[in-house]
């Protein structure tokens, strides 16, 4: 089982590393966006005597914005094109255990993703000279890996449900607005009034909170809260998945 | 001990449509079967069901009397599918590694990639294979694992010659190891060339299943047909060896083994005939002789 588990995760890995475009797209997104919102002011205090700069409030966002971006994207697509080409109807037919093939696919996409944090952390370290504390560097990664786990169910939704020529332009169209709605690039209150009152219930806030929460930036609620609403959105996530997925198999494999 | 593949009165309809109609048969451990129909016979059903890709609407399709939905019984067989796809950016050795990794005891490597004549396509993504590569490619797949069973669907389909002459022989050696080969395909020359066992399949019935000679002996080989001026009395066929005939007004068709017994006969018998024309029966109108229609 364990040789099965690390040459599916390879596999997952060769066939990600291959996609320059998409490696571009994580990677380098995040930092140009970063540059144009993190660079001015970037070692000011982010409010009057406030600990921490500005830069290091942008880079927490972007991190979270990063780190749901490959999730959303990389499930998300990854299923469409297999699907498109039938891939999944060989591997139903193969003795590959269903459950190692989605592990794998996690455990590509954790570390894709730690990767662009990586790269993120970098990036503002030397351009916008954020210094953090070891332990919150650490803090601030492990926590935004483990709370993106309900946009692998949101990912996974997509996947089932778009066809592989659709699937980039919906899941950007759903997921960079909702990435503004929810204070990522602007700060909630400076949004227009509708959407100030949505943004808290968007998967996204409670997300990015835990990633400004983890920098010392005082957030609207407690990180008990946040973890709770990331709670409710994976159970609803996984369920849209798990339903597009039985309707996707129910119409090929009845 | 129980067969490598059996269907039990196995149907499938897809909404109205019955695709396959109370099906059974069973194939033993180390047998070379090839199943022949045209197209839309219900070949690929049938494989699809002994796979567990679908479920029979009535009856059971069983692997060495398990539910082929098993991942234990999935360990035993390998398949090659008519439409399926694999990953595109994994070289050919990578994706040979991978699903060798699925199974508990596979082949080397190195050796499935060679019998199957790829050696030279082994650093190659499977994007830039042709399209005759990739066939042997879904067959290097359904074979790493060595498995006991192989699936093979249309195998051929889509090869050019030199392409076919290696892949049959690859499915020869494969089956030399005392494994079950079931394949299907629509050429009566390739199931003759390959199987000591032939099920023909049409709208979704078994009509025949026997061995090669047993099949070429009832399949009418030539298509005789003419024109005459006078309709033409159905006792001017009698005794003759046609195994299907149809005669709609003037114009008559004849489905036979014997073209020049029939011929002779039809002249003796001052049958009058304009716009002959005699030439070799293609699939589909041996099966009609087959099934006894036409």
């Amino acid at each position: 089982m364990a040789r099965v588990f690390l040459m599916q995760t390879r596999a997952e890995m060769l066939k990600f590393w291959r996609v320059p475009a998409f490696a571009f797209f994580s990677l380098g997104l995040p930092l140009i966006i970063f540059t144009f919102f993190g660079l001015r002011q970037a070692t000011q205090p982010l409010y009057p005597h406030a600990a921490i700069t500005v830069g290091t409030y942008v880079m927490a966002s972007m991190a979270a914005y990063t780190v749901g971006n490959v999730m959303v994207f990389s499930f998300g697509m990854a299923l469409a094109i297999e699907r498109g080409q039938k891939q999944d109807v060989l591997l139903r037919a193969s003795p590959l255990p269903p459950v190692i093939y989605l592990l794998a696919k996690v455990v590509n996409a954790a570390l894709f993703a730690l990767v662009a944090l990586i790269v993120l952390f970098v990036f503002a370290h030397f351009t916008a000279s954020v210094n953090l504390a070891a332990d919150t560097w650490v803090t601030l990664a492990g926590r935004l890996l483990l709370g993106s786990i309900p946009f692998i169910g949101l990912g996974l939704g997509f996947g089932y449900l778009v066809g592989p020529n659709a699937a980039p332009a919906v899941i950007n169209f759903v997921y960079l607005p909702t990435a503004f709605a929810s204070g990522i690039f602007i700060p909630v209150n400076q949004l227009p009034d509708f959407i100030r009152g949505l943004a808290p219930y968007l998967p996204l806030n409670p997300f990015v909170e835990l990633g400004w929460n983890a920098i010392g930036f005082p957030t609207d609620r407690a990180v008990s809260t946040d973890v709770l609403y990331l709670l409710a959105y994976a159970v609803g996530f996984f369920a849209l998945a798990l339903w597009a997925y039985r309707r996707d198999t129910a119409a090929k494999f009845a | 001990m129980p067969h490598a593949i059996e269907l039990i009165g196995a149907s499938k309809k897809y909404g109205k449509f019955e695709a396959l109609k109370n099906v059974s048969f069973a194939i033993e451990k180390g047998s070379l079967v090839a199943m022949l129909g045209p197209n839309g016979a219900g070949k690929t059903t049938s494989i699809n069901l002994m796979l567990g890709l679908r479920r029979p609407t009535a009856g059971k399709a069983l692997i060495f009397g398990n539910d082929p939905r098993s991942i234990a019984t999935r360990r035993r067989f390998g398949a090659m599918l008519q439409e399926s796809g694999v990953p595109q950016l994994l070289k050919v050795t990578e994706l040979v590694e991978l699903f060798r990794s699925y199974y508990p005891k596979p082949l080397p490597a190195a050796q499935v990639v060679k019998l199957v004549g790829l050696e030279e396509k082994a650093g190659t993504l499977v994007k830039d294979l042709s399209g005759g590569q990739t066939q042997r490619l879904y067959f290097a797949l359904a074979i790493c694992g060595d498995p006991e069973v192989l699936f093979l669907d249309e195998p051929t389909v889509g090869m050019d010659v030199e392409g076919r002459r290696i892949f049959l022989r690859a499915i020869r050696n494969f089956a030399a190891g005392g494994k079950t080969v079931l394949l299907t395909t629509h050429y009566l020359e390739e199931a003759d060339e390959l199987a000591e066992r032939i099920l023909v399949i049409d709208k979704g019935n078994l009509i025949a299943d026997g061995s090669p000679q047993e099949i070429k002996s009832r399949v009418a080989g030539s298509k005789i047909s003419f024109t005459s001026a006078a309709p033409l009395d159905p006792a001017a066929l009698n005794g003759l060896p046609v195994s299907a005939s149809d005669v709609s007004d003037h114009r008559v068709t004849l489905m036979t083994n014997d073209p020049q017994v029939v011929l002779r006969e039809l002249f003796r018998r001052n049958v009058d005939m304009s716009n002959l024309e005699v030439r070799g029966a293609d699939l589909e109108e041996a099966f009609l002789s087959l099934t006894g229609g036409g």
